[in-house]
């Protein structure tokens, strides 16, 4: 269990949700039978990340208001699953896996090199607002180790994942692709 | 070298296989035509009955018997839930056949929904794989417009909707008790069991939740036999698994293997890891995923009694915990010579501190214990009576808990007490060495 930083600033922008996210969300919620929309809620928790890049209690308490739940059960639940950035980060958040099998690969030392590369230290966005670098648990690519993911805009918001990297493929990205 | 049997990656580098038509092509969906034309959803249980199957996930429990658990009578909607939550370190075998072969799983859970008469199904995907999830429901929506979810499939009278739904990064909602909870839009808690989910699930529903890779090995057994998966393997480990292998070795990656085939070879073959990489010496391997007990060298390709291993569920526990281990999740870690295992022993105890849901003090209180004692060891602080202290805070968690999380905290750390006493006494005695960059200890290691 872990304390994640949670900004209680009222966001007035992210009261208004756009048509594509209403949709999304009526598609999330249509999954569960009658009365059981509140499954749907970490769903639209990816998908109001995905809109505005943050996780904001001004768009939770909207989530609330289309699940007709207390907003206290977003919180409750946006808090607890580690994806969920709570507070503004940078444009591009390199989830990067720091666990055993990554950290045999040099996963650590990727870590280190990323910070240094982009300014952005201790979960802090980077001074130029490009860049957070948030060191995650096992992705599940432990054969493909050093790695991470990232969430891009230019794949509508889809999460990318980045294998076997090494230092000059970093270059390569921050200098190419995450701009 | 014999040919081994693939069941599950028979066509996964087939260019296209992701999409419903060369999967068709290939054979797909034959199970589907076959277990709901001709037969009942009791003969598909009982096929995967005498087949053998265990289950995938990591615990190994027969999966036709936990079918024949879930609650018909109550008359109360059946669910079918596939844990593709796969976040146990080491293991990246579930990510590499949905994200490869969707279509396999989708199969698959129709099959199984089939013989739970469920009309309701759920993939729960780890939020990390949202762009599995894409690719997962691309294929969904061929299957419906095929007829092959829906009402009536293939005029067979049985309807199916499914669905797949994520999770947000929690490594706990891999629990199935807890995946439940996640699903149903909440923390990911772990339940206190009894109630099982087979009687009180979803919902309070009547719940199977079952392994990616286990609900993929269904339509075969359906095409061929229980009896013919059974042939395949040893005793009571049948069938095919994947073991995803990872570490220092030349050729990470998902194999799949017929179970039985001997550790050492899987190690050294170039059909598998390939050995050691840049020539080096194997010092460990963690057999199953981070949560089960750490072996040495030694103690890896032989059991204490000097007999090869095999990659089965009983040879790798060939010894108990003194000198065995599991096959877990199939999550294979190698270490070479220059692992440092204070290191990756504190790595672990991190992860499980992290991951800890905080609702038993047990697992909440000595998750933080163990990792803030294995950083001190680490980092050159240690006292003797840590490593004492540690077996101690492992013994309390171990058993007294709501979920198996704190028994898979406990296991590492106290394994490798068990194989590498030496290693944590000298960082203990040497601090100044032990804390040299890329400082390993060389001594033998200790073997309980
Ligand atoms: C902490 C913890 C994490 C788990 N993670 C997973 C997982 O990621 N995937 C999985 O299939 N099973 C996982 N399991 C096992 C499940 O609880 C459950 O036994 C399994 O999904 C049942 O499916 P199977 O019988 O097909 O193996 C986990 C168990 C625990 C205690
Ligand atoms: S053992 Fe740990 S993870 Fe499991 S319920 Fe208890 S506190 Fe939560
Ligand atoms: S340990 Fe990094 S992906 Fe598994």
């Amino acid at each position: 269990m872990s304390a994640y930083s949670f900004s209680t600033e009222k966001v007035s922008e992210h009261a208004h949700f756009s048509d594509a996210l209403l949709e999304k969300a009526r598609v999330a919620i249509a999954k569960y039978p009658e009365g059981k929309q509140k499954s749907a809620v970490l769903e639209i928790l990816h998908d109001v990340q995905n809109e505005f890049g943050w996780v904001s209690v001004t768009a939770m308490d909207r989530v609330a208001e289309l699940l007709s739940i207390q907003p206290i059960e977003v919180y409750e639940v946006a808090s607890f699953y580690t994806m969920f950035n709570l507070e503004p980060t940078g444009k591009y958040v390199l989830e990067v896996c720091r666990t055993g099998p990554c950290q045999l690969r040099g996963a650590e030392e990727l870590i280190t090199y990323l910070e240094h590369k982009t300014g952005a230290h201790h979960g802090h966005p980077s001074p130029d607002g490009r860049f957070t670098v948030k060191p995650v648990e096992c992705l599940a690519a432990c054969g493909m180790a050093p790695c991470l993911q990232v969430r891009l805009k230019q794949l509508d918001g889809d999460y990318k994942y980045y294998e076997n990297l090494d230092e000059p493929t970093v270059d390569r990205l921050i200098a190419e692709e995450w701009i | 070298m014999a040919t081994q049997t693939k069941i599950l990656t028979q066509h996964i580098d087939v260019p296209g296989i992701d999409t419903l038509a060369v999967y068709r092509q290939h054979g797909g969906y034959a199970a589907v035509e076959k277990a709901l034309k001709t037969m009942s959803p009791d003969a598909v249980v009982e096929e995967v009955k005498k087949s053998g199957l265990r289950g995938r996930g990591g615990a190994g429990f027969p999966t036709g018997m936990k079918w024949s658990f879930i609650d018909r009578k109550s008359g109360n909607p059946r669910y079918l839930v596939c844990n593709a939550d796969e976040s146990e370190p080491g293991t990246f075998k579930d990510r590499y056949l949905m994200t490869r072969s969707p279509h396999s799983l989708i199969e698959g859970m129709i099959v199984s929904s089939f013989a739970l008469e469920a009309h309701l199904s759920y993939i729960y995907i780890r939020g990390e794989m949202l762009a599995t999830m894409r690719i997962l429901e691309k294929a969904i929506v061929e299957a419906y417009a095929a007829g092959l979810l829906g009402k009536n499939i293939l005029g067979s009278g049985y309807d199916l909707d499914l669905f797949v739904a994520p999770g947000g990064g929690a490594y706990i909602c891999g629990e199935e008790t807890a995946l439940i909870e996640s699903l149903e839009g909440k923390r990911g808690n772990p339940r206190n069991k009894p109630p099982f989910p087979a009687v009180k699930g979803l919902w309070q529903n009547p719940t199977v939740v079952n392994n990616v890779e286990t609900i993929a090995a269904t339509p075969w057994i359906i095409n061929n036999g229980g009896e013919a998966y059974a042939a395949i393997g040893v005793g009571r480990s049948t069938g095919t698994k994947l073991i995803s292998a990872c570490g220092h070795i030349n050729k990470p990656g998902v194999y799949e293997i017929e179970l039985g085939v001997p550790v050492e070879e899987f190690i050294y073959s170039d059909q598998y890891c390939g050995g050691i990489w840049k020539g080096k010496k194997l010092k460990a391997v963690v057999a199953g995923g981070s949560s089960v007990p750490i072996l040495p060298a030694q103690l890896i390709t032989k059991t204490a009694a000097g007999e090869n291993r095999l990659m089965t569920y009983e040879s790798l526990a060939e010894g108990g915990f003194a000198s065995g281990t599991m096959l877990g999740s199939g999550g294979f870690i190698v270490m070479d010579e220059d692992t440092c295992i204070v290191r990756n022993t504190h790595s672990f105890a991190r992860f499980y501190h992290h991951e800890s849901c905080g609702q038993c003090s047990p697992c909440r209180e000595g998750t933080g214990w163990m990792e803030k004692v294995l950083h001190r060891i680490e980092t050159g602080q240690g006292r003797m009576h840590d490593i004492d202290l540690l077996v101690d805070v492992a013994k309390k968690i171990e058993g007294n808990t709501i979920c198996p999380l704190g028994d898979a905290a406990a296991w590492p750390v106290a394994s490798a007490i068990r194989h590498f006493r030496d290693e944590f006494i000298w960082h203990i005695e040497h601090p100044q060495e032990a804390t040299q960059p890329g400082a390993v200890y060389r001594g033998e290691a200790a073997i309980a």
